[in-house]
This record gives C-alpha cells, sequence and structure tokens, in this order.
C-alpha cells in the first residue's frame, strides 16, 4: 500500500509545564526532562520530516518555553522552510525571548486560555498568578503583530463564559479563536465528573458561536470543536489515523495521535532508532488503523465511512474497552447507549473537585 | 463588516500567510495559521497578483487579458475566491 505522507507534525518538545490543567492531553504517564530530545535530534527530526512532505509544525507540549533552546529549534525549523506554529500557556515567555522568537521567524501563536477571570483560569490551570502572566505576554505578542490565535478550552465549569471570550479574543486582536470543548482522554477522563457540560450548555454554545462568526464576520475567525458526548456522529480521529499527521513525544516516541499511548496493545517505535519515514510508512501502530480496510460493521457498510474513519480509537477503548471498535460517540454503535447513560446519570450540580495533572 | 471587496481595494496576504511551493507533493499550496489549501491553477495565478498593492479591479483586468476570458466572469470568481479567504482572515484589503 502507498502510504501518502503528512502534512502536519506535533512536536511535544517537553511534557514539563509551570500549569497543571485537569483536561491535560499530554499522558497521564508523564516523560521526565532527562529524557527529552536534545536540541540536535529535534533539529533532525525536523528535517527528516520536511523532507518527506510535512509543511506545518506545531512546537508544543506540555509548555515548550520551558526549553531553553525553543527559539533554536524555532530557528531550525523556520531556516528550512517549516510553518512554524507555537502552541503554549504563554508562562516561560518574556518580551526578550518573543523577540528573538520573531527574528528566528516563527509564524504563529496559539495561546492557551484557561478561563476569562484571574480567579477561574487559576484555579484551572493550578497556577496561581498565571493568568496576569499570560495577558501581559498576549499584549506583548500582538504589539509585534504576530497573528494569534487564542485556544479557549472549554467545559462545564467556564462554559458560560463563553462571550467573555469572545470579547478578549477580540481585544487582544487574536485572528482566530478556537473554541474546543474539551476531548475526554487521559487526565480529563479522570475529571470528566466535573467537566462535562451539560446539554442546554452544548446547545447554547453552539448557537452563541455561529452569533458570534456572524457579527465578526472578517475580524475574528472561528473554530468551534463540539463536546463529542452530545454529537450524533464522532469526530474523524487527526483526520484519519495516519492519514495527515503525526505527534513526537518528548524522548522521541512517534504517535499516530497524542492519546495513542492509550491503547496497550500498540507498540511504538522512536526516531533514536529509525527514520521517521520508515516509522509513518511501515510502523505496525501507524497501520493498525489506517485507511478503511480494518473497519468493523456497522462503520464497514456505512456511508460515513471516509468522513469520520469510525471515530477515535482511544474513545472506542476508553468507552467500550475496545480501541478496534466504532466510536461509540456515533449512534449506530450497538455500545452507544453506554455513553447516553453516563450523560443520564450526571447530576451536575454535584462534583466541582478537579484533579491536577501531576508528574 | 461586509467581506467584500470593492474595486478600489488593495487585497494582501497578511503575516502569517503565504503561498509556496510544496515540493514533494508538486502543487502550490497556501500556507496560513494551523492550515494547509491546496491551490489550483486559477488559484495560484489570482494569489500571484494579490501583492497589496494591485487593486481589486486591476488585477481582475489583469487576469482577464492573460486568460483571454470575459471580465464580468473573471470578477465573480476572483470575488468568490477572495472572500473566502478573507472570511478566515487568511487575507486581508487595504483601500
Ligand atoms: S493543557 Fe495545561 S497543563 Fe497541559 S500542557 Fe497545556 S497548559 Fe500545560
Ligand atoms: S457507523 Fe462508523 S463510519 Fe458510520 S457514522 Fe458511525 S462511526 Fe462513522
Amino acid at each position: 500500500m502507498s502510504v501518502p505522507p503528512p502534512i502536519a507534525m506535533l512536536a511535544e518538545l517537553t511534557h514539563r509545564c509551570p500549569l497543571s490543567c485537569p483536561y491535560c492531553s499530554n499522558p497521564v504517564q508523564l516523560e521526565r526532562k532527562e529524557t527529552e530530545l536534545g536540541t540536535e535530534a529535534w533539529t533532525d527530526v525536523f528535517q527528516q520530516a520536511h523532507a518527506m512532505g510535512v509543511l506545518q509544525l506545531h512546537l508544543s507540549g506540555g509548555e515548550p518555553a520551558s526549553r531553553r533552546d525553543l527559539e533554536d529549534l524555532t530557528e531550525a525549523a523556520a531556516g528550512i522552510g517549516l510553518y512554524t506554529n507555537l502552541i503554549t500557556s504563554g508562562i516561560g515567555l518574556t518580551p526578550r525571548r518573543l523577540d528573538r522568537l520573531e527574528a528566528v521567524g516563527l509564524d504563529h501563536v496559539q495561546l492557551s486560555l484557561q478561563g476569562t477571570t484571574a480567579k477561574l483560569a487559576d484555579r484551572i490551570g493550578g497556577y496561581r498568578g498565571g493568568f496576569d502572566r499570560k495577558m501581559a505576554i498576549a499584549k506583548e505578542i500582538s504589539a509585534r503583530g504576530i497573528p494569534l490565535t487564542l485556544n479557549a478550552v472549554m467545559h462545564r465549569q467556564n462554559l458560560d463564559d463563553l462571550d467573555r471570550t469572545i470579547e478578549m479574543a477580540v481585544e487582544l486582536g487574536a485572528r482566530r479563536l478556537e473554541v474546543a470543548c474539551v476531548q475526554f482522554h487521559g487526565w480529563a477522563m479522570s475529571n470528566r465528573a466535573a467537566l462535562l457540560p451539560t446539554r442546554q450548555q452544548t446547545m447554547a454554545v453552539k448557537q452563541t458561536v455561529a452569533g458570534a462568526a456572524q457579527r465578526l464576520q472578517g475580524v475574528l475567525a472561528f473554530d468551534f470543536v463540539p463536546p463529542d458526548y452530545y454529537a450524533d456522529y464522532p469526530k474523524a480521529c487527526m483526520g484519519g489515523w495516519g492519514s495527515s499527521g503525526l505527534n513526537v513525544t518528548p524522548n522521541g516516541t512517534v504517535l499516530p495521535c497524542h492519546a495513542a499511548q492509550t491503547i496497550p496493545h500498540l507498540a511504538f517505535e522512536n526516531v533514536r532508532e529509525k527514520p521517521l519515514l520508515d516509522i509513518w510508512r511501515a510502523s505496525s501502530a501507524f497501520n493498525a488503523y489506517r485507511g478503511t480496510e480494518w473497519l468493523p460493521e456497522p462503520c464497514k457498510s456505512c456511508e460515513r465511512k471516509e468522513t469520520d474513519f469510525g471515530g477515535c480509537r482511544c474513545q472506542a477503548l476508553a468507552l467500550a474497552g475496545d480501541a478496534g471498535v466504532t466510536d461509540p460517540i456515533c449512534k449506530k454503535s450497538p455500545k452507544h447507549k453506554e455513553v447516553v447513560k453516563v450523560l443520564l446519570e450526571r447530576r451536575f450540580e454535584e462534583d466541582q473537585t478537579l484533579l491536577h495533572r501531576s508528574f | 463588516m461586509t467581506l467584500e471587496l470593492r474595486n478600489e481595494d488593495r487585497p494582501y496576504l497578511p503575516r502569517g500567510v503565504r503561498m509556496q511551493r510544496d515540493e514533494v507533493r508538486g502543487r502550490m499550496v497556501l500556507v496560513a495559521p494551523e492550515k494547509v489549501i491546496e491551490l489550483d491553477d486559477i488559484g495560484a495565478a489570482i494569489l500571484l497578483r494579490v501583492d497589496g498593492m494591485a487593486r481589486f479591479d486591476q488585477i481582475v483586468a489583469d487576469l482577464a487579458s492573460t486568460y483571454n476570458a470575459p471580465a464580468e466572469m473573471i470578477a465573480q470568481d476572483v470575488q468568490q475566491f477572495l472572500q473566502t479567504l478573507r472570511g478566515r482572515l487568511y487575507l486581508m484589503v487595504q483601500a
């Protein structure tokens, strides 16, 4: 089978982060600093990625600014023509570091937003003073004219603040606002009871986003990731497993999606041992759920299979106990009633406590 | 704000958006924040003329004479293409 090359690579430069969001997409087993790839090893990975067809590089974490060589890594990537996108909480960036990042060719910043007030944001992020520092650096980013996207991760405890979130994006001069409802993997799964939005909130958020997108056309673009649990059909994970993107973890492990390590029977390979292209094309983990051949029923005979590829593998595992079945979010899935059960059993007024991520 | 371009508007690709050749796949693409858009020959021909200097009507006239096609038809296509990009803030205009 000929495998088309990936378009985008997410480089998790480190799992270290001053924040400890309860929905962090990093694995529950975080990798430590000692095991991280060095500057040269990352540079080599960027070159391999570029040569095989990657156009966009997402510099992520953890908090990528926790790496002191972030500027050098950005320079290396931008220098070979990769589009560089820094995904950051803003903590650890300074005006001086921004100057250098700008000088070496950083293309875009995606800044996360935990909440619209210091009280809420610092509680969610588990880091006191974080909100004020983030706002200060956001202003520095926008004063420099660095293209900015605000990424607001929304859940039951902050969804009602969406109007203010939108205002803030406009005030900060962001071009784009991503309203991303928490996806339940890893840390977020442990906090599902406290984070799962209500049906009412879910309906309201759709309307708010649609209205604002209309009102602010040409000023602010919107990307909306609705909460899975209230949907009829699942989302295509990564646009299809092994089809357009890949992740590299801090120690060089190559993953088809950031949560793939939750699937215990998959074996992942490392850039320290094999060329990236070989891993992409031939590794068993990438081929396990690539394309549509492997799909079980009801997906196999479903007309949506080229659209969502049967949904998310990690979610199938988390909700149905088997990564190889139809994503139970899908209303055609025989396990769908279990998703609905989770929703029906929720008593939303209870349970606001959050388990923060930790090493 | 309306997304429609007026004749005197001078469209440009803002910082963080650029057209480039995708060597591995042998095609032209527009790369933008967290987005890659494949360009066909027409899209590339339009964006080649989008430089912040040329007015909308000049871009249309140039394309009409290069491709020997009626200006009204070209104007419609260019308008539609640029509006889509403008809606995502991949394109901005100066008057
Ligand atoms: S989600 Fe929160 S804790 Fe996780 S890397 Fe991002 S800012 Fe840090
Ligand atoms: S049955 Fe499978 S392919 Fe069809 S919509 Fe559901 S998840 Fe998608």
